[in-house]
């Protein structure tokens, strides 16, 4: 199964892209896949809150993922 | 005739277009009179938000800002003008906003917010918008709402993206419910190092203003619990709703903070800023060290498009993201000097570096902002 990350605000620049996919062999939940992205993202990593959504509806780490869902990362913004 | 009204005739004509809204009406438009908003921030946000609030009619506003009017600040901050630069923002926006509706009641509090103020401040008003431009005092006005029960109108902006929520713990979660924890100061780029689209604050400030606006009429729905996020280059409206979180430290089932806290502190914002690196280099220093025909290899870990803007001759770009993949091209037996445009960038690579096993790499003080100002007047300053 393949599921779709979009990254926003600082996140495109922490991970480089705005968007990116990955497939898992078997279902995953959110806090894998994010396990995942701060090893490969190092910067990420060091992000400590992030709202998360999938397929625009609010999540915890806990959800499981089915093929096609997109994960939203959404790290706070300070600007003004 | 509404004889009673605390509405002057001036004012009926002037605000008719919504006396003839049902929504509105007289009594809306009087509520309007009576309520008291604070801004905090008179710049990209508080722009748009203090004068579609003065021209509608909300008859007290309050500003908090400390700072003064700079040249750079036009491009997106509308309240102040080229005849302005240099003087404190405030004055700016008390001329900008009696201009537009000399009815209403300014009250500006020239300084910065901070844990000792914050209370006296607030509790003279009915509303707080958040115009801010940093962590630590978005952190002290959400704590801040939170123990004054007020509710806290959210922007905030990004290069092309922007944020607009309604923080009120009576009807949806607080700030710490979806962020428990700021980023660490390094990962946070500013206006001036993320660069932002000037018309972007002026969606998100207005969407703040209507917010106000409706929240004092108690009209519509406002974005409580609904974090509505802008795209301007997708022009993409999305929502997402964000629920009060039973963890949130501050108003959560077991609150751990029931009192202000040092907020640069817990932002991780450095307290003193003359802590003096040993492998720090001032712009005079290279200067000499290049007159001299010791030239280091120098590096600029900007982006491309600032190093179209301007550049320290013989300076090759790696940006800051590419550097891993580009350090091959160094060698750790030569001298070399970092730059950005104001050292922070540029620190992070020098600490890279370090770690890398470079031990003769040196952080150019103030990046190539102070090369400019103090070195060479011919180069531009952005
Ligand atoms: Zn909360």
């Amino acid at each position: 199964m393949t599921i779709t990350i979009k990254f926003f605000a600082l996140g495109r620049e922490l991970v480089g892209k705005s968007e990116l996919q990955k497939s898992y062999d078997e279902s995953v939940t959110v806090g894998k896949v994010l396990e995942d992205l701060r090893a490969e993202y190092p910067r990420l990593a060091q992000m400590p809150s992030m709202l998360l959504a999938v397929n625009m509806e609010y999540s915890g780490e806990d959800t499981v993922l089915k093929d096609g869902d997109e994960l939203a990362i959404i790290p706070p913004v300070s600007g003004g | 005739m509404n004889t009673n009204s605390i509405l002057t005739r001036d004012e009926i004509l002037r605000y008719s277009r919504h006396l003839i809204l049902p929504e509105v009406g007289m009594s809306g438009q009087e509520r309007l009179k009576s309520s008291r908003v604070l801004i905090v921030g008179a710049g990209g946000l508080g722009s748009p938000v203090a004068m579609y609030l003065a021209a509608a009619g909300v008859g007290t506003l309050g500003l908090v800002d400390f700072d003064t009017v700079d040249i750079s600040n036009l491009q997106r901050q509308i309240l102040h003008s080229e005849s302005r630069v240099g003087q404190s923002k405030l004055e700016s926006a008390r001329e900008r906003l009696q201009e537009i509706n000399s009815h209403i009641q300014l009250n500006l509090h020239q300084g910065k917010l901070t844990s000792s103020n914050v209370k006296n401040i607030f509790q003279e008003y009915d509303i707080i918008i958040d115009g801010t431009d940093n962590f630590p005092t978005r952190y002290l006005i959400n704590d801040a709402s939170v123990f004054m029960g007020k509710p806290f109108i959210y922007g905030s902006i990004y290069r092309f993206s922007g944020q607009v929520t309604v923080f009120d713990v009576s009807r949806g979660p607080c700030y710490r419910c979806v962020y428990p924890e700021p980023p660490p100061p390094e990962l946070v780029p500013s206006c001036a190092e993320g660069g932002v689209l000037g018309v972007l604050p002026g969606i998100i400030g207005t969407l703040q203003a209507i917010e106000a606006i409706k929240i004092l009429l108690e009209i519509g729905d406002p974005l409580y619990g609904r974090l509505l996020m802008v795209d301007a280059l997708s022009m993409k409206f999305h929502e997402i709703a964000i629920p009060p979180n039973p963890g949130c430290p501050l108003c959560g089932e077991t609150p751990t903070i029931n009192e202000f806290i040092d907020y640069e502190e817990f932002c991780g914002v450095p307290q003193t800023d003359n802590e003096q690196h040993e492998d720090e280099m001032t712009v005079h220093e290279l200067r000499q060290l290049i007159d001299s025909g010791k030239q280091p290899t120098i590096i600029d870990v900007r982006e491309p498009v600032e190093f179209e803007i301007c550049r320290i001759p013989g300076a090759t770009l790696i940006p800051l993201n590419e550097l891993p993949a580009m350090i091959h091209q160094l060698h750790t037996a030569e001298d070399i000097v970092v730059y950005c445009h104001v050292g922070i960038r540029s620190r992070r690579a020098v600490n890279f570096l370090r770690e890398m096993g470079f031990t003769r790499v040196k952080n150019l003080s103030g990046g190539i902002h102070a090369w400019a100002t103090q070195i060479d007047p011919d180069m531009p300053v952005y």
